[in-house]
């Protein structure tokens, strides 16, 4: 008998646990090199060739046009696309599974998922600001408006990656979430105004969360206005469907 | 360490697991002494990983009685978890994350964890701990799965296949954790398939089937059960069998199931074999290939369970 294992089980303190899962979402986030792709290379890249190169036509400056919706891809491409492959890949790999198994509720295991995509997003926020101030971007309106639509989109699109990675294989998830990011990239106002489009798809097209989001940005952020809330409340529709949806059908394995 | 009285680590009466139509546990009776040891022996699709599931909290019964650690695990399990240590049969590890960081991560989320290097030294995982899960051998994941179970100092853990796909050196170590496990006082369920190993550990051994337990004892206890040990020998064909017979001790058979083969059935000790040969040299007769073959566990569970493949 050497004593190292008689029993003395326990949970860690909450606060505890939800700290760990969270800095430990946040490393294997960041450490992704298909996920930093998304999240950090092609947005940054969209942002430079589409501020400097004469692709679109638009209204004003391009890089006032093009910051707010290089935004919104942003947390599109951590929020949406980046958790749901990850979390879609997790659930196959039974990695949900074992930490339902540990001390850590699955409440506590959403907070720790919520965190490092609110840590990445901060991250790409600023990094993309910097971006867009060094191409010459003069940005209007209230930061709280801008704090509170990409909140709001923030939750939307997790709802949405939730939803698709605890109902759909992981291989499905893959490809669609991909899909979905390369559709609204095009089509959800971010490199081509929606006024380009037919008035009937622009109407549809104007309540996808990437557009509503994009749209309410560059409102405030290129025309100073104080709330968009047309779009907050288009985006906060998303979030509590999407959220309650992937509450009520999300398998953990 | 072995508490005869008190609660069960786990008592299941009559569990019943139906996934569709089909019962995966049929009416399962399994009790696990706490301090104890208990393998659960059993085909593929016997209903042991499913049983086990049950135990975790990761499935809910459809009928029966369940209680682990006398906690019901479908409607108690947050007070159950941190009392149980698991180890699944697929890791359940992130594909990117090092070893050492998931055994770090897992017993930061436990109130008093084993000493992290430590123990990853005890199972080989050191020179592994920055190589990412995906990257590792199987025989690497299983040991860090393993530890996964251990590191949070439970009460009960339940092992799921922890041998399989291990080279002998790891199958030891592992064997030797447990046997560590059960000195300090933790109860142990594991699923095998490996006989030897079942031998080798458990105090309990249920053979499942079908969703049941079919036989349920000490190793040694099963062992005696079911068809007796054979003794085997060659000599000149035609002996004379009824003298033979009379020479034996009383429970013994004696046959020549083919020109010059004998085979003796019975208790098959040092007694039976000095009968055999002493005879043998009162008729003259050199006994050729002498074997003797005690009854083993493997030998109870295929007579029990049958040598068709399953699914």
């Amino acid at each position: 008998m050497t004593g190292r294992h008689t029993p003395r089980p326990g949970a860690a303190p909450l606060p505890r646990m939800i700290a760990a899962q969270a800095a430990l979402e946040t490393r294997m986030m960041l450490r992704h090199g298909e996920q930093l792709l998304l999240t950090v290379v092609i947005p940054t890249l969209l942002l430079v060739l589409f501020s400097t190169v004469d692709l679109v036509d638009v209204d004003g400056e391009r890089v006032d046009f093009l910051t707010p919706g290089v935004l919104a891809l942003a947390v599109l491409s951590t929020a949406f696309t980046g958790q749901a492959i990850a979390t879609g890949f997790e659930r196959r790999y039974g990695v949900l599974k074992r930490l339902g198994a540990s001390p850590l509720p699955r409440w506590a295991l959403l907070c720790g998922k919520t965190a490092a995509v609110l840590v990445t997003l901060a991250l790409q926020t600023v990094l993309l600001t910097a971006a867009a101030l060094a191409l010459g971007w003069s940005p209007h309106g209230n930061p709280l408006s801008v704090v509170v639509l990409l909140l709001l989109g923030t939750a939307a699109c997790s709802g949405l990656g939730l939803l698709m990675a605890g109902t759909l294989r992981a291989e499905a998830t893959l490809a669609a979430a991909n899909l979905v990011f390369v559709l609204l990239l095009f089509f959800g106002g971010v490199v081509v105004p929606l006024d380009e489009f037919p008035d009937g798809a622009r109407a549809v097209l104007g309540l996808t969360p990437l557009a509503a989001l994009s749209d309410g940005l560059r409102d405030v952020l290129r025309d100073g206005a104080a709330m968009p809330w047309g779009d907050a409340g288009v985006l906060a529709v998303w979030a509590v469907l999407a959220l309650a949806a992937a509450g009520r059908f999300f398998r953990w394995e | 360490m072995h508490s005869a009285g008190g609660t069960p680590a786990v008592e299941a009466v009559g569990l019943v697991k139906r996934y569709g139509g089909t019962a995966a546990v049929d009416g399962l009776d399994l009790t696990v002494r706490t301090g104890t040891v208990t393998a659960v022996l059993g085909p593929n699709g016997a209903g042991k990983t499913t049983t086990i599931e049950c135990c975790e909290g990761y499935r809910v019964p459809d009928a029966g009685r369940l209680r682990v650690l006398g906690l019901d695990p479908a409607t108690q399990a947050a007070t159950l978890r941190p009392r149980i240590g698991v180890m699944l049969q697929e890791g359940g590890i992130y594909p990117g994350i090092r070893a050492l960081e998931m055994l770090r991560h897992v017993a930061g989320l436990h109130a008093h964890p084993l000493d992290v290097p430590e123990l990853a030294e005890r199972l080989g995982l050191d020179s592994c701990g920055r190589t990412p899960y995906r990257r590792l051998s199987g025989g690497q994941r299983q040991r860090l799965a393993l530890a996964l179970a251990v590191v949070g100092r439970p009460e009960l853990v339940f092992l799921d296949e922890p041998t399989a796909g291990l080279d002998p050196q790891a199958r030891h170590a592992t064997w030797d954790l447990i046997r560590e496990l059960r000195a300090d006082g933790v109860t142990t369920v594991l699923t095998t398939h490996f006989m030897d190993e079942a031998e080798e550990l458990a105090d309990e051994v249920a053979i499942v089937d079908a969703g049941r337990v079919i036989a349920h004892g000490s190793p040694a206890e099963l062992s005696r059960g079911g068809s007796a040990d054979v003794l085997r020998f060659s000599g000149r064909p035609g002996l004379d069998l009824a003298s033979l017979r009379a020479a034996l001790p009383a429970g013994s058979q004696a046959e020549e199931p083919s020109p010059g083969n004998y085979r003796i059935t019975g208790d098959v000790g040092p007694r039976l074999l000095a009968t055999v040969t002493a005879w043998c040299a009162q008729h003259g007769v050199l006994a050729d290939r002498i074997s003797t073959r005690r009854h083993t566990l493997e030998d109870v569970f295929l007579e029990l369970t049958g040598k068709e493949l399953r699914s």
